[in-house]
C-alpha cells in the first residue's frame, strides 16, 4: 500500500521534472530564435523608418509612420530592375544548365556505370576539395586571354566550374533506384538513352526540385564570382549592387536596408515555399555549395 | 556475345551522358589547378608573357609580413569560430530532438543561411555602428560602454566570428538534428532499462552514435573557415591594422589588387595544402573516436 503511494510521488515528481525540461527547453529555444530572426526584423523595421527615426534613441521596432516611399527610391536611385533582371538572367540559365547535365551525369556514374566511372568520380571529388580560390586565378587568366571578362560567360563557365554537389545529389538518388527497372526495360528493347528520359528522370523529379531550388539560392546569393569577373554596373547581380550601393549611402541606413530588403525577398519566397526540400536536400548530402 | 554488346552499349551512353560534366570538369577545374601549380613558379602580371622565377614566388610569400598576418588571423578565426559553432549547433540539436515544435525552430535557425553575404553584412554592419547602432544601445541601456566594434583591432575580429557564427549555425543544426533522428530508440530504451541515467545516455550512446555526423559537420566547417572570405570583405575590409586579414583576402588583394598572379597562386596554393593536412590530421584522428554502424 505504502509503496504504491510512494511510487505515484515519484512518478509525480518525474512528471513536473518533464514539465519543467520542456518548459526550459521551449524558452531557450524561443530566445535562440528571436536571436536568429531579429536581424531580419531590424532590417525591416528601419527600412521603413525616416532617416532621423532610425536613429532615434530609445529605438522601437515599430516605426511611427511607415515610409514606403524609401523602397521607391532605392529601387529608382541605382538600376536595381536590372540588376534583378540580369541576376534572374544568370540564375535560369545557370539552374537549368546545372540540373540538366548533374542529372545525366548521376545517370552516367550511378546507373550506367561506365568503363572508368570510378576515376571520374573521384576526379570530382578531388576538384571539390580544391579551395574556389586556386582554380579562380588560372581562370581568371584564361577568360582574360579569351576576352571574357566583365561577360556573363564567364560567371556562368566558373559556375560549372565548382559545382559537384549536384553530380553527387543526383548520384546517390539514382544508385537508390533498383536495377530491375533498367533491366526490365532493356529486355523490352528499350536503349539506355531513353531509358534516362522514360524511367530515370520521373523517379528522381523531386531530388531535382531540391537540386534547382539549391542552385537558385546559390546563383541568386553569388557574390565572390561576379565580384572578380563583372566591371560595369550595367551588368551587375543584386548582391553587386547592394555592395555598391552600402558605398554610396554611407549613413542613410533606412535606404541601404529598404535595399538588403528588396535583395533578399526573392529567396525569402523561394524559402518560405520550399523550406522542406532544401532543408532535406542537405541532410541527403550534407554538402553544400 | 549478347552481354558484351550490352556493355558496349552501357559505355558508349554513359560517355554520352557524362560528356557535359566531364568536359567541365576537366576544362574548368583539372586544367586550372594545374595551370595554378605551374603559375606559382612564373612571375606574371596577366599582361605581357610570364617568366619563369623559380621558387622565388614562394619565397616571395613567406618573407611577406602580410603572409604571416594572414595565416595568424585565419587560424585564430577557425579556432575560434569552429568549437563555437559546432558545440552551439549540437546543443540547439539536442534541445530541438524532443522539442515541440522541433521543425518551426530548425526552419527559423536555418532562415540566415539562404541570405546573400552582402545582405547580411549590411544589417550587421548596422547593428554594429558605433553611434546608432542596436547594440549599442543596448549596452548603453544597461549601462556599459558601447564601442566601436568594427574599427577597434581589439573587437573587430570577434564582432566578425558572432556574424560568422549567426549566419552559419543552422545549417549545422539541421545536419547534428538529421543524425540524433537516426540514433535508435532501442539503444536508449535499452540502455534505460539497465538503469542509465540521462548523462550516461548522452555520453555513451549519443555521441558515439552521432559521431560521424559530428565527423562531417567539422570537417565542412572547418573547410570553409579555412576559406572564409565574404564576411571580412564585407565588414571590415580586412582592416583595422590588418586584424581580419584573412588568407583568401590576402589572396583576393595579390591576385586582382597587385595583378600578382603568379604570386596568387602560390598562397592559394599554401591555403589549399593547410585545408588537406588539416582534413586528413582530422579523418586520421577520427578512427579513434568515430563509430561507423555495429
Amino acid at each position: 500500500m505504502q509503496k504504491t503511494e510512494e511510487g505515484k510521488r515519484m512518478l509525480a515528481g518525474t512528471k513536473a521534472k518533464k514539465r519543467i525540461y520542456h518548459a526550459a527547453v521551449q524558452i531557450i529555444l524561443i530566445i535562440m530564435a528571436v536571436l536568429a530572426i531579429f536581424p531580419f526584423l531590424w532590417m525591416i523595421s528601419t527600412s521603413l523608418k525616416g532617416a532621423q527615426e532610425a536613429f532615434a534613441y530609445p529605438p522601437s521596432l515599430i516605426p511611427k509612420t511607415f515610409r514606403w516611399e524609401n523602397y521607391k527610391k532605392a529601387l529608382t536611385d541605382l538600376p536595381f530592375d536590372k540588376a534583378y533582371f540580369n541576376s534572374l538572367k544568370l540564375a535560369v540559365i545557370n539552374v537549368t544548365g546545372q540540373v540538366t547535365t548533374s542529372a545525366m551525369a548521376g545517370y552516367a556514374l550511378g546507373k550506367l556505370k561506365f568503363r572508368g566511372s570510378n576515376v571520374v568520380f573521384g576526379g570530382f571529388i578531388a576538384v571539390m576539395m580544391v579551395p574556389y580560390t586556386v582554380i579562380s586565378i588560372p581562370l581568371f587568366l584564361i577568360f582574360s586571354e579569351l576576352n571574357l571578362i566583365d561577360t556573363y560567360l564567364a560567371i556562368i563557365l566558373m559556375t560549372f566550374a565548382y559545382m559537384p554537389m549536384g553530380v553527387f545529389l543526383c548520384r546517390q538518388f539514382i544508385m537508390a533506384l533498383p536495377d530491375e527497372l533498367i533491366e526490365a526495360a532493356v529486355i523490352d528493347g528499350a536503349n539506355y538513352g531513353s531509358i534516362f528520359f522514360r524511367i530515370i528522370i520521373p523517379l528522381i523529379k523531386p531530388a531535382l526540385a531540391s537540386l534547382g531550388i539549391f542552385s537558385f539560392m546559390w546563383n541568386w546569393n553569388s557574390f565572390y564570382t561576379p565580384l572578380i569577373f563583372l566591371n560595369s554596373q550595367d551588368k551587375f547581380t543584386v548582391p553587386l549592387l547592394l555592395n555598391m550601393f552600402k558605398g554610396k549611402y554611407t549613413v542613410d541606413w533606412s535606404l541601404i536596408m529598404a535595399a538588403s530588403t528588396i535583395s533578399i525577398i526573392p529567396v525569402l519566397i523561394v524559402y518560405l515555399f520550399a523550406q522542406k526540400h532544401i532543408i532535406e536536400g542537405i541532410t541527403i548530402t550534407g554538402l553544400k555549395g | 556475345m549478347k552481354r558484351s554488346k550490352l556493355e558496349r552499349s552501357r559505355n558508349r551512353w554513359g560517355i554520352v551522358f557524362i560528356l557535359p560534366q566531364l568536359v567541365s570538369l576537366i576544362c574548368l577545374g583539372i586544367v586550372p589547378i594545374m595551370i595554378a601549380f605551374v603559375l606559382s613558379f612564373f612571375e606574371w602580371n596577366g599582361f605581357g608573357s610570364p617568366s619563369y622565377v623559380g621558387l622565388a614566388n614562394f619565397k616571395d610569400v613567406f618573407l611577406d609580413p602580410d603572409t604571416v598576418i594572414a595565416v595568424k588571423n585565419t587560424f585564430i578565426y577557425a579556432v575560434i569560430y569552429v568549437p563555437c559553432s559546432i558545440v552551439l549547433a549540437l546543443f540547439l540539436a539536442l534541445l530541438l530532438n524532443k522539442a515541440w515544435g522541433k521543425f518551426f525552430y530548425r526552419a527559423v535557425f536555418f532562415m540566415p543561411q539562404i541570405v546573400t553575404s552582402v545582405a547580411i553584412a549590411v544589417v550587421w554592419s548596422w547593428i554594429y555602428q558605433p553611434q546608432f547602432g542596436i547594440l549599442n544601445m543596448i549596452l548603453n541601456f544597461f549601462g556599459f560602454e558601447g564601442k566601436e566594434w568594427l574599427r577597434n583591432p581589439a573587437t573587430a575580429m570577434g564582432a566578425v566570428i558572432v556574424m560568422s557564427i549567426w549566419w552559419g549555425l543552422g545549417y549545422n543544426v539541421v545536419l547534428f538534428l538529421a543524425g540524433l533522428q537516426n540514433v535508435a530508440r532501442d539503444y536508449v530504451d535499452a540502455a534505460r532499462i539497465d538503469g542509465a541515467n540521462e548523462k550516461d545516455v548522452f555520453l555513451h550512446i549519443t555521441i558515439p552514435l552521432i559521431s560521424p555526423t559530428t565527423l562531417l559537420v567539422t570537417i565542412t566547417t572547418m573547410i570553409n573557415a579555412f576559406q572564409v572570405f565574404d564576411q571580412m570583405f564585407l565588414l571590415t575590409s580586412g582592416g583595422p591594422a590588418k586584424k581580419t586579414y584573412t588568407l583568401a583576402i590576402h589572396i583576393y588583394q595579390t591576385a586582382f589588387g597587385q595583378y600578382e598572379l603568379g604570386k596568387a597562386s602560390a598562397i592559394a596554393l599554401i591555403l589549399f595544402v593547410i585545408v588537406v593536412v588539416i582534413s586528413t590530421v582530422q579523418f586520421r584522428l577520427s578512427e579513434k573516436w568515430v563509430h561507423y554502424g555495429e
